[in-house]
């Protein structure tokens, strides 16, 4: 009986799987691309900006993303639901689900670890990279586009790369709110099935596998990046 | 209760205070027992022995690659196992398990991996020359460790230790999973008695940000006086 957990519940764990991917894939793309107005805000705004842009930072990093998703998801829901005149205003809003919610959560959770690694990279990158591109005459946005940005993600990249793991890591903690990822899953055939450790097993080498995976992306697309010029 | 804390919970505030409470002992007894455990592994991981420091590198490689829930899940049901297995061979028949011990030791296994890095790191940065030194001068390696490996090593591992702290911190909240009882699931149960979904997550989220601030103040304070007398990197 307890022998052919795997086949019946396959299709639902692979789809869990999915899920996680998902989630891991896309706070991962939109949290980076959060997290550069982020620690610009910290490096060249003003007194005023870069106090929000540093508290809105660490309040991310120093709290639980468990609470994190509960406030998001529970708390911020319930406050939207509560409210007739946003019921009134957009109906979609009500409709958004627990998945949505875990994906703003773990966007900005990363977002907020990653701007503070990008901060250190672009005060790391020498000032004489960016006074030569004022000598050719490009703009700030240029400025930041082509050469700030670049020289400071190739020295953010092995911390960067960590950063993606760790992220990866505390994904199974989104089954706290009703989204059925690869965790949810399992501890669905925890409860059904009477099993521990299994299923738990089961989770933590796939968890395993996709790290690799992760890390060999990361490890191929390092050798190809320029490092002559980096010293 | 006399006064109300925390007016706005509707007199959850205590349960919030409670819970408060509990994840500071978890977190200190955790931590405690973590930085005990990594620094032994640390040592033994740099020993002579290697079957030994493969072993070590194995149980902190493969801790720190597992997602931190499915750590704390697994530790958690083996150590109860484990428990209960222990003392039905030695005749004492079942006790019911503290969940709040069983979670102080899950959070220390899980911790002692991460410390056995820092602390490994931080012991070979020792330079090599202090060692010669003392080893010249006729001290015990006990000794050696005790007035110059430990000093030395300490405050370079103190930024890693206090990252560590607030990863601790943040790990007693995944406890609550399993049913511990302390500020999460104080605030879950006080969020589903009210129906304040909002503003006890709000107090709980500012509660751990506040502890976070000031413990990381005093991690801060001890480093400076660590550091007294050496050159400012």
């Amino acid at each position: 009986m307890s022998g052919n957990w795997l086949a019946e519940f396959a299709p639902q764990l692979l789809e869990g799987l999915g899920i996680t991917l998902l989630i891991f894939v896309v706070s991962v793309g939109f949290g980076f691309l959060l997290s550069i107005p982020l620690a610009l805000a910290q490096i060249r705004g003003n007194w005023m900006l870069a106090n929000l842009a540093r508290g809105f930072c660490f309040s991310f990093r120093a709290t639980p993303l468990l609470m994190q998703l509960f406030l998001f998801y529970y708390g911020l829901g319930a406050l939207l639901a509560n409210s007739p005149t946003l019921r009134e205003m957009s109906p979609w809003l009500m409709r958004l689900d627990a998945f949505w919610y875990v994906l703003i959560a773990f966007t900005f959770n990363f977002a907020c670890h990653e701007a503070e690694v990008l901060r250190g990279a672009l005060l790391a990158v020498p000032h004489g990279e960016i006074e030569a591109g004022e000598s050719f005459g490009l703009s700030r946005l240029q400025i930041l586009r082509r050469l700030w940005l670049p020289s400071a993600v190739l020295r953010a990249y092995p911390v960067f790369a960590s950063d993606v793991i760790a992220l990866l890591k505390s994904t199974p903690i989104a089954f706290v709110v009703p989204v059925v990822d690869l965790m949810a899953v399992t501890r669905n055939v925890m409860q059904n099935r009477l099993l521990i450790y299994e299923p738990l097993l089961l989770a933590g080498v796939t968890y395993l596998v996709i790290s690799f995976f992760v890390l060999r992306l990361f490890a191929v697309i390092g050798t190809r990046m320029p490092k002559g010029w980096l010293v | 209760m006399s006064f109300d804390v925390l007016p706005w919970l509707h007199g959850y505030g205590g349960l919030l205070l409670t819970g408060l409470w509990r994840t500071i002992f978890i977190a200190v007894l955790g931590y405690a027992l973590g930085l005990l455990l990594g620094l032994g592994l640390a040592l033994l991981r740099s020993g002579s022995n290697r079957i030994v420091a493969r072993v070590v590198k194995l149980y902190s490689g493969l801790l720190r690659a597992l997602p931190e829930l499915i750590v704390i899940m697994l530790l958690y049901y083996i150590c109860g196992d484990a428990i209960s297995w222990l003392l039905s061979h030695l005749g004492l028949g079942q006790i019911e398990i503290d969940g709040t011990w069983a979670a102080i030791i899950v959070l220390g296994l899980a911790t002692s991996a991460y410390a056995t890095e820092i602390f490994g790191a931080a012991i070979r940065a020792v330079p090599s020359g202090a060692l010669e030194a003392a080893a010249n001068l006729g001290m015990s390696r006990a000794l050696c460790f005790r007035r110059i490996t430990f000093p030395l090593m300490l405050p370079m591992a103190l930024p890693g230790l206090a990252n560590l702290w607030l990863m601790v911190v943040k790990g007693t909240s995944l406890v609550s999973v399993v049913g511990v009882m302390e500020l999460a699931l104080a605030a879950e149960q006080g969020a589903g008695a009210t129906k304040e979904y909002f503003a006890f997550y709000l107090t709980a989220a500012a509660l751990y940000l506040t502890l976070a601030l000031i413990t990381l103040k005093v991690f801060k304070q001890f480093e400076l006086q660590m550091r007294r007398g050496q050159v400012r990197l």
